[in-house]
């Protein structure tokens, strides 16, 4: 069978989601609210460190390279935290899906969310699904442009609230604000504002579904995870076909299945498919046509959930007429069960390290060049770049020391071998990592090289220690 | 392209094919999103915008140098000039210092160690070896043993001045004779002599060579070496009991040391660079490890009389 010769390229068909209320719509106004909330209130929570230490609960200090959140602070070689959160987020999503199916597209998305913000802007603009089809087919005229204006002005401010909220998690607040709006602020504030204000725009205003069909990869992979024990947003064809309208079902009720094509269930779709066509990637399961569906259903008088989130498995059982499997048995199958306890394993993993992790710590490098060198008294010297690091936002004092090095002396570059010793003792700053340029020396009969170890204690209350292998290295 | 002769239908998506078709699979011809286009045609845009306004197409001699003058050679001069302007008050500030009140400042301190150390690497590395470790004939900076003096003093002035600048009146200067080559000694009493700095050294048990040698060294050396050996820092003459040597401590090095006499020459550095940045190296020298804090030269050579008196 031949066809027309198609267009090369394809202009977006308008989808005008019309309003609707139901449970799955109340849950998502709560959804977006909280995750709303999150967004823009986090930047501006405080959590008292003391003195040396942002009190910004959560933050991330590029510029100082620390990263906040609430009682935890995380240092550049602590990356593996930051790594270790990157996959229980990966695990977690694997979890959700395996567990309730596309809920992170249908409901936490940053896309969908912004999205159905923007689409409720436009509804209140402009009116409902049939006022918004009206004025898109209108000749542009000086009130539609007016009204056009008034709409993308509104979607601008919530753009420019959206982008400017981001920059605030990268520095103090309400010091930024000012800044920000003295036109203070570092060039690179505003830059991300613009470009953050101007994708939310674009993405959330125009792009809308077309991010999930065609930009974003994980729709694709959910396609992969999905099998038949996914909850997913199901049309009951075996329920609702044959399809007839109101009044062909009236008349022959033996002919007909329960829809009636009144077609809610497009009409309120926010990504605009036809749910009855079976799963499909454009499905972002927000379950909006459920509520669409039982509303009507209520309405002709008949069961709610000819359109259900419901598994495969689940569909088969109620086709023949078995009865569906409890809610709790779909949740928890052995799929999900293993993701939980890998996403739980890490994350316990992760807080197990956090809370027993030192917090201090010593390395010691060698002065490779020259390595060892002869002093006047015979005696031969090796140099060491000693690194104390003080996690704790306070001033700790610190005792270094050599072990298995005999009649070795100790002297810093700031005072001279005549003040040489055994133990080096140092104050480190708050939160930082304090360098000492050690110099050892140690008489020339022993090994060419020899075994010994750098090691640190703090002389506070808290104590703790640390140790570092070096060599110490002698001249033939 | 797709074959409309062959092209048909998909059942499962209702989206025409290609009409090609390889081991059974085909490919359906969906059609691209308008916006993918503008997309397209913004890059196309943006890449004329480029062309013009940043250096772009290559020239048979040059390249297109592109409306705003862009170019990463004159980036790397704008950071250089940012960088030397920062310093710029830090270099003031350490040419205006007399170094023997640099350590007062630790600040000023570090700063003039961080500069000395990347002065050094362009200016003395030559001779004294990327870690200041030096080599024969060529001092190790790290160790406390010095000619004419470790304090920073002392140092600034070493590197000032230089060693053995015939045409520089303040230049260090210290010229041991060439005692077999002038025929100031024989043969066997080179020898001789060497076996008693050997022997002061700690390298050689006495014997009668050093005995020999020792009277030979009261005659010939100790003038400006001290009666024990010690050196003397105002005529740069080196301690010889200590375990450093700048040619070599074994036989055959003494021997031509005191054959042929050494006569290492080190630039003047004040004339070549500005005295911030004599500051910093002298300061960076300091640092290596040997650094002494006051002018030793009295306080030793008193020490060294004392000791020189003891039987």
């Amino acid at each position: 069978m031949t066809t027309a010769p198609l267009s090369l390229y394809e202009k977006r068909k308008g989808v005008y989601p019309k309003a609707v209320d139901g449970f799955y719509r109340r849950l998502k106004w709560a959804v977006m609210a909280v995750t709303l909330a999150i967004y823009w209130i986090t930047p501006w929570l405080r959590w008292d460190r003391g003195p040396y230490a942002p009190d910004q609960a959560v933050l991330i200090d590029l510029a100082h390279r620390r990263f906040y959140m609430f009682a935890i602070e995380i240092w550049p070689h602590e990356f593996y935290y930051v790594a270790g959160l990157l996959v229980m987020a990966g695990v977690g999503l694997f979890l959700v899906t395996s567990a309730v199916g596309r809920a992170w597209c249908g409901y936490a998305c940053p896309q969908t969310v912004w999205t159905d913000l923007y689409q409720h802007v436009e509804r209140w603009m402009d009116g409902d699904r049939n006022a918004q089809i009206r004025l898109d087919k209108a000749r542009w005229s000086v009130a539609k442009l007016a009204r056009r204006l008034a709409k993308w002005s509104v979607w601008l401010v919530i753009a420019f609230g959206t982008g400017g909220a981001w920059i605030f998690y990268f520095a103090d607040a309400p010091t930024l604000q000012h800044q920000f709006w003295t036109g203070t602020a570092a060039s690179v504030a505003y830059a991300t504002v613009a470009i953050l204000t101007a994708t939310t725009f674009i993405l959330g205003g125009f792009m809308r579904e077309q991010v999930c069909i065609y930009m974003c990869p994980w729709p694709r992979i959910q396609t992969a995870m999905l099998d038949e024990k996914s909850l997913v947003v199901t049309y009951k064809h075996w329920r609702g076909e044959q399809r007839g309208s109101l009044k062909k079902t009236q008349a022959a009720p033996t002919e007909f299945g329960d829809c009636i094509d009144c077609d809610q269930c497009v009409a309120v779709c926010p990504t605009g498919i036809d749910i009855r066509q079976g799963p499909q990637i454009g499905c972002i399961t927000c379950a909006l046509c459920i509520d669409a569906c039982d509303k009507v259903m209520g309405q002709v008088g008949r069961p709610r959930g000819l359109i259900d989130y419901c598994t495969e498995d689940d569909a088969n059982a109620e086709k023949a007429g078995r009865a569906p499997r409890p809610v709790i048995r779909s949740l928890l199958h052995v799929r999900t069960l293993v993701y939980l306890t890998l996403w739980s394993a890490v994350g316990a993993a992760m807080l197990f390290a956090l809370g027993t992790r030192t917090r201090m710590d010593i390395s010691a490098q060698q002065d490779r060049n020259p390595i060892a060198m002869r002093l006047s008294d015979g005696t031969i010297r090796n140099a060491f770049t000693v690194k104390l690091r003080n996690m704790e936002s306070r001033p700790r004092p610190m005792r270094v020391t050599v072990e298995g090095l005999a009649g070795v002396s100790l002297w810093t570059d700031r005072d001279g071998r005549a003040d040489a010793r055994t133990a080096i003792d140092t104050i480190v700053p708050p939160d930082s990592v304090a360098k000492l340029r050690l110099f050892l020396a140690a008489p020339a009969h022993g090994p060419l090289r020899q075994d010994f170890a750098f090691t640190v204690r703090a002389t506070d209350r808290e104590g703790g220690t640390d140790r570092e292998p070096a060599h110490f290295e002698r001249l033939q | 392209m797709a074959d409309p002769t062959k092209s048909k239908i998909d059942e499962p998506t209702g989206t025409p094919t290609m009409g090609h078709e390889w081991d059974g699979i085909e490919e359906l011809d969906t059609p691209l999103p308008r916006w993918w286009l503008w997309t397209f045609y913004a890059c196309i845009l943006f890449s004329l915008g480029y062309v013009i306004a940043y250096p772009a197409w290559p020239l048979i001699e040059g390249y297109t140098k592109g409306a705003l003058g862009w170019s990463s050679r004159g980036d790397l001069a704008r950071e250089m000039a940012t960088q030397a302007a920062k310093v710029a008050p830090i270099h003031r500030a350490i040419a205006a210092t007399p170094i023997d009140q640099l350590p007062a400042r630790p600040a000023l301190m570090q700063a003039a160690v961080d500069g000395g150390r990347a002065a050094f690497k362009v200016h003395c590395v030559q001779c004294h070896g990327s870690g200041a470790a030096g080599s024969k004939g060529y001092p190790n900076l790290n160790d406390d043993d010095w000619l004419w003096g470790g304090d920073l003093a002392t140092i600034e002035k070493t590197i000032v001045d230089g060693i053995r600048n015939p045409d520089h009146a303040a230049t260090r200067l210290s010229i041991m004779p060439a005692f077999g080559r002038d025929q100031l000694l024989q043969a066997a009493q080179v020898d001789d002599v060497v076996a008693h700095v050997r022997t002061i050294s700690g390298q050689q048990k006495g014997d009668a060579a050093s005995q020999r040698g020792a009277q030979l060294f009261a005659d010939n050396c100790a003038v400006c070496h001290g009666p024990a050996g010690k050196g003397n820092r105002q005529l740069g003459a080196p301690n010889l009991t200590d375990g450093i040597w700048l040619y070599g401590g074994d036989g055959d090095s003494l021997h031509q040391t005191v054959w042929n006499s050494r006569q290492g020459v080190m630039p003047r550095w004040g004339d070549r660079l500005d005295a911030a940045t004599v500051r910093m190296l002298a300061a960076y020298v300091h640092s290596l490890g040997g650094g002494e804090a006051v002018p030793m030269t009295v306080v030793d050579n008193v020490a060294r009389e004392a000791s020189d008196a003891r039987p």
